[in-house]
């Protein structure tokens, strides 16, 4: 998130799209209602009509899979009806950036496209620069190939008519959405976006929120009270979780992954991005700096200068490696891995082809399952049709402590990270994680004490001494995190000031690239410090009265509330938006006043610093040229979709994605045997798999079973009644549920054919309780996002039939096959 | 201690049912096996062991899904027919908070199957219940355990959205007072619900039988229960 959850009471309108708020986020309608309560325009777009929609000024609903469409004539009808806040196009975005000539699209495809390696040559994207090195811009707009122009010839291709044609929404509906949401271009007026997975889980993930950055950027809504993006993430801590860089491209704090090409950390610091540009602040150009700090916090006084820090230890991904999780499983698939750590996760319910990963278990020498409960990837080999005789992967359950069993922190969505407390031990042998880890690697390094091994030095140089009398101690977890001073510095680069050995630094700022400073997280360097853990703070405080609590735990970056919050005030510092002051200059103090600014420079003024400190140019992109399937989002149809044709062009799916071939991957389009689009979901009363809710007596009472939402149109023609027993069968599986026949689902119109839908949640499993279902996933596709592979899970081919009347036994064993 | 009251406005419920779990837990209510009859309310109704349950009622109008929520509880009468009818049977298993004004039934007194039928029958918001195993009556407490130390009703601290709503009888009747006069503008039909007799007023915006068919008791419905009250009382 760029806001935070309670900055969505300052939103004059609240777009919901790609997300079902109100259900997957219930205790954050607060804070919608707050805005509502102030007349607020509540939209809602998706597919369905669900217990959000109930409470939207404006529902509009679409085919799953549609949404740059939908937003692309969101995009047309801003600029056709010049909705767009000119000042903030022109001085804070690349609007008016120049781009190389050989830039170009035609039916479909971006310039520099190679079928053989479905893939661009992305380099014919780039930015002009001058004999500088400075970004070439036409400030009015009107060059034929700034930015703004090339916008506009893209999008004018989604016409209403198409858009309609293609997302099945009627006209009427989009020109509402439109006109609403285009009313935030004004600076007195805040426009904010939520979504969640209904945006990225799709082939075209990353481009529906490229589509909405544009949007927002247009609007001048980013940077502001009341704007932003708005990722609701579906976990607590999953906002911690990429901070920490749980996933493979990454390193702590968004530091690119070591690859094999870049040996040593001059290599890899060569890849940090830079710009000529005096006025972009470009503050990733400090990379070093936390590069080096985060391998002293790994290895200590091991990495040292003339050992390039202990990068070497670093593992490093071949060149063009993708090991993100639809890989990983194929890998494991193939037999490609020993052992597996399932650890807080269910994949044999949670992943897209889940029958694909239960096969794939079966391939593992053996697993670690760490959870609260046994689920359904503990107990693979004991599934339905799994003979346990049959499996060699030996598996070891871990039980380990629920939340309110352990001390630590989590991250939300709005980039708090909040201390919390223990409240009871857990129950029997079960532990903290973070106790587990502690343990394990303790003993893993013995062994690699006592045995030796292949390759040792990463291993026996870690410094793991986050120990208090023998037990482990998650405040200094937390402490290494923020980082320290390795040494005594009489006179600190920063600020001339004395900084001890020993002591916590008090922001990055203070971050070296010569080994004298240790952070696990530059980004969370700030969180703890000598003035105390930070995110352990709940004073109420509100100075600028627009709810950003500043003194209530604490946010990354450095207490930032809303990110980007220097294109909240004019040239001159004043806030554009007068009655939601975020930020402030102080001319006569020469400071700025609220939130804590992007960087303290001045204000742009003529000759001052950009606001977008992050971006290399230093202004929001509206043009994208680092993105794998082209710099504007494009429609292309899901990879299993219920046309033969894209209206927009001859490219039906998104030319860049990888196809998994052979085995379990099969696939369907334009079939007769799977004719309905389907979509997955969650509801309020289940998290996930259900791993955890699933046991809750009181939660599987309000909602008990596998369902399929179905239309009546739909339950016509199949002949199916509401509360029958179904089977909903992919090119993947066939899974049983009960048909919920309603009114709240309708056929769409897409190109003159009638287009039906289902949908299903994916929080049941075998496992428990007996009757509940089976998983949703049984029936997604392996296929996912060509820059992140998040799976494409919202939108797939399925049939749906009545299941035949038989004893109930008999049934439930059909389904099982 | 005064008069409280609770008041429920349907159109900041999400029926994202925590009001109804909140419940279950602190009156340490067990769950019910229940299945997916191709509805989301679940269980399918109120019971010796669920005081608190939110009603799902969908249709289509004018080509549109409508789709309402009613979190539906004892209304608290201020002169409650079923403790009426239950003195006239001569059962003892129903009282009133005297401070509060909560109806409290004893779940440990045995009522028989016709007395609990009569009791049933009085209440025009149908919401005693029985267990033929225990023989005990059981619905909504108003957590009068809760209130009498300071803390809200657990339905109504656990509320997200301010659908839930308690209080002093007078400050919630101005509250629902004063949200029906803003929520009219946009829908003329709505209304408070029996809002004279209840200490449970909801507040709906469309006619009260598409949300539940027991939401509202005809008022002449009530006075009857009244009058037959003042009668039985006075003999």
């Amino acid at each position: 998130m760029t806001n935070h959850y309670i900055d969505f009471r300052n939103a004059d309108v609240i777009l919901n799209m790609g997300s079902n708020v109100a259900e997957n986020h219930p205790v954050s309608f607060k804070w919608i209602q707050r805005a509502k309560d102030r007349g607020a325009i509540f939209i809602h777009v998706d597919p369905r009509y669900t217990r959000t929609s109930t409470k939207a000024d404006i529902f509009a609903r679409l085919r799953p899979g549609t949404d740059i469409a939908f937003l692309g004539g969101m995009i047309k009808y801003i600029l056709d009806n010049t909705l767009y806040d000119e000042f903030y196009v022109k001085h804070y975005t690349n609007a008016s950036f120049i781009v190389n000539p050989k830039y170009g699209f035609d039916d479909g495809l971006f310039a520099g496209y190679d079928p053989t390696k479905r893939a661009y040559d992305t380099s014919l994207w780039a930015l002009e620069k001058d004999e500088n090195g400075i970004p070439k811009r036409d400030m009015t707009l009107q060059d034929e190939h700034c930015v703004f122009q090339l916008l506009k010839k893209h999008y004018a291709r989604y016409t209403l008519e198409k858009v309609t044609a293609i997302t099945g929404t009627p006209q009427e509906d989009l020109e509402k959405v439109y006109a609403a949401f285009g009313s935030t271009g004004t600076p007195d007026k805040a426009g904010t976006v939520l979504y969640a997975m209904g945006w990225t889980q799709h082939t075209v993930g990353v481009q529906n929120i490229r589509a909405i950055s544009i949007i927002q950027s247009l609007l001048g809504n980013m940077g502001i009270a009341g704007g932003g993006i708005n990722a609701l993430r579906g976990e607590s801590n999953v906002q911690g979780s990429t901070d920490q860089a749980l996933l493979y491209h990454i390193i702590p704090g968004y530091l690119p992954a070591p690859r094999a090409q870049w040996a040593t950390l001059a290599d890899y610091n060569k890849t940090t991005p830079a710009s000529k540009d005096p006025r972009s602040v470009n503050w990733w150009k400090n990379r070093p700096k936390y590069v080096a700090s985060l391998l002293k916090a790994y290895y200590g006084d091991k990495a040292t200068k003339e050992n390039d820090f202990g990068y070497a230890w670093l593992p490093k991904l071949d060149p063009a490696q993708d090991a993100s999780w639809l890989n990983l499983f194929d890998e494991m698939y193939k037999g490609n891995f020993t052992g597996f750590f399932a650890w807080g996760m269910n994949p044999a319910c949670s992943s897209a082809h889940s029958g694909k990963v239960r096969q794939a278990l079966a391939k593992l020498d053996w697993m670690v399952n760490v959870n609260v409960f046994d689920n359904e990837t503990g107990s693979f080999w004991r599934g339905p049709d799994t003979d346990p005789k049959k499996i060699k992967t030996e598996v070891f359950q871990l039980p380990c402590a629920a939340f309110l069993e352990k001390e630590g922190s989590i991250s939300n969505s709005g980039r708090w990270m909040q201390w919390r407390w223990k409240c009871t031990n857990p129950p029997g042998d079960a532990r903290p994680d973070g106790e587990i880890i502690y343990e394990l690697f303790r003993k893993v390094q013995a062994l690699y004490r006592a045995e030796k091994g292949a390759f040792p030095d990463p291993l026996l140089n870690l410094k793991w001494d986050y120990e208090t009398n023998g037990k482990f101690d998650v405040h200094k977890v937390a402490k290494e995190i923020n980082g320290y001073f390795l040494e005594d510095i009489p006179e600190h680069p920063v600020d001339k000031k004395e900084y001890k050995k020993g002591t916590l630094v008090p922001s990055f700022v203070y971050l070296l690239d010569d080994g004298r400073t240790s952070s696990g997280n530059w980004i969370y360097c700030a969180s703890y410090t000598e003035a105390g853990n930070m995110a352990a703070r709940r004073k109420k405080d509100d100075p600028t009265g627009l709810g950003l609590f500043p003194q209530w735990s604490w946010t990354w970056p450095v207490n930032r509330r809303i990110i980007y919050n220097r294109a909240s005030v004019d040239l001159e510092g004043n806030p554009r938006n007068p009655k939601r002051a975020l930020l402030k200059w102080d001319a006569e103090n020469k400071k700025w006043v609220g939130d804590v600014p992007d960087g303290p420079a001045p204000p742009m003024g003529t000759e001052g610093v950009y606001p977008f400190i992050m971006k290399p140019d230093g202004v929001a992109s509206i043009y994208g040229p680092g993105l794998k399937d082209g710099p504007f989002p494009e429609h292309y149809e899901p990879l299993e979709c219920p046309i033969e044709k894209n209206i927009m062009s001859s490219q039906r799916i998104n030319p860049v994605i990888k196809i998994f071939e052979g085995g379990p991957d099969t696939f369907a389009t334009c079939d007769p045997r799977y004719p309905f689009v389907c979509t997955t979901y969650r509801v309020t009363e289940h998290w996930q798999t259900g791993v955890l809710t699933r046991w809750l007596p009181w939660l599987l009472e309000a909602e008990p079973q596998m369902f399929c939402e179905i239309s009546q149109e739909l339950a016509k023609l199949r002949g199916i009644a509401n509360g029958d027993k179904v089977f909903v069968e992919s090119p993947r599986g066939k899974i049983w549920a009960i048909a919920m026949v309603t009114p709240r689902l309708k056929p769409f119109v897409i190109a003159g054919q009638t287009v039906h839908m289902v949908g299903i949640p994916w929080h049941f499993g075998w496992l428990h309780s007996k009757d509940a279902g089976v998983n949703a996933n049984r029936l997604t596709p392996t296929v996912g996002d060509p820059n992140t592979m998040i799976p494409e899970s919202k939108a797939f081919m399925v049939n749906v039939t009545k299941a035949p009347k038989e004893p109930a036994k008999k049934a439930e064993k059909a389904q099982r096959r | 201690m005064a008069d409280k009251s609770f008041f429920i406005d349907t159109t900041k419920c999400t029926a994202c049912r925590g009001c109804q779990i909140a419940c279950k837990q602190w009156n340490m209510n067990p769950a019910t096996k229940t299945t997916q009859r191709g509805s989301h309310q679940n269980p399918e109704d109120l019971s010796f062991v669920t005081y608190k349950l939110v009603r799902f009622s969908e249709f289509e109008e004018n080509g549109k899904p409508v789709w309402y929520f009613f979190a539906d509880q004892c209304r608290h009468c201020l002169t409650p027919p079923c403790k009426i009818v239950a003195e006239l049977h001569s059962v003892s298993a129903i009282s009133q908070d005297a401070t509060t004004g909560a109806v409290l039934y004893d779940p440990k007194v045995k009522v028989g199957e016709k007395d609990f039928k009569a009791i049933r029958e009085a209440c025009p918001w149908d919401i005693p219940r029985w267990d033929d195993k225990t023989q005990g009556m059981a619905k909504c407490t108003m957590c009068v355990d809760r209130v009498k130390e300071g803390l809200l009703p657990a339905c109504v601290k656990t509320c997200p959205t301010g659908a839930m709503n308690f209080g002093d009888r007078d400050a919630m009747l101005a509250m629902a007072k004063g949200r029906l006069e803003q929520v009219k503008e946009k829908h003329p039909k709505a209304d408070l619900l029996n809002h004279e007799y209840v200490r449970t007023i909801f507040l709906v915006v469309d006619e009260p039988r598409k949300y539940h068919t027991f939401a509202v008791a005809k008022p002449e419905t009530v006075i009857a229960a009244l009058h037959e009250s003042n009668v039985l009382v006075g003999s």
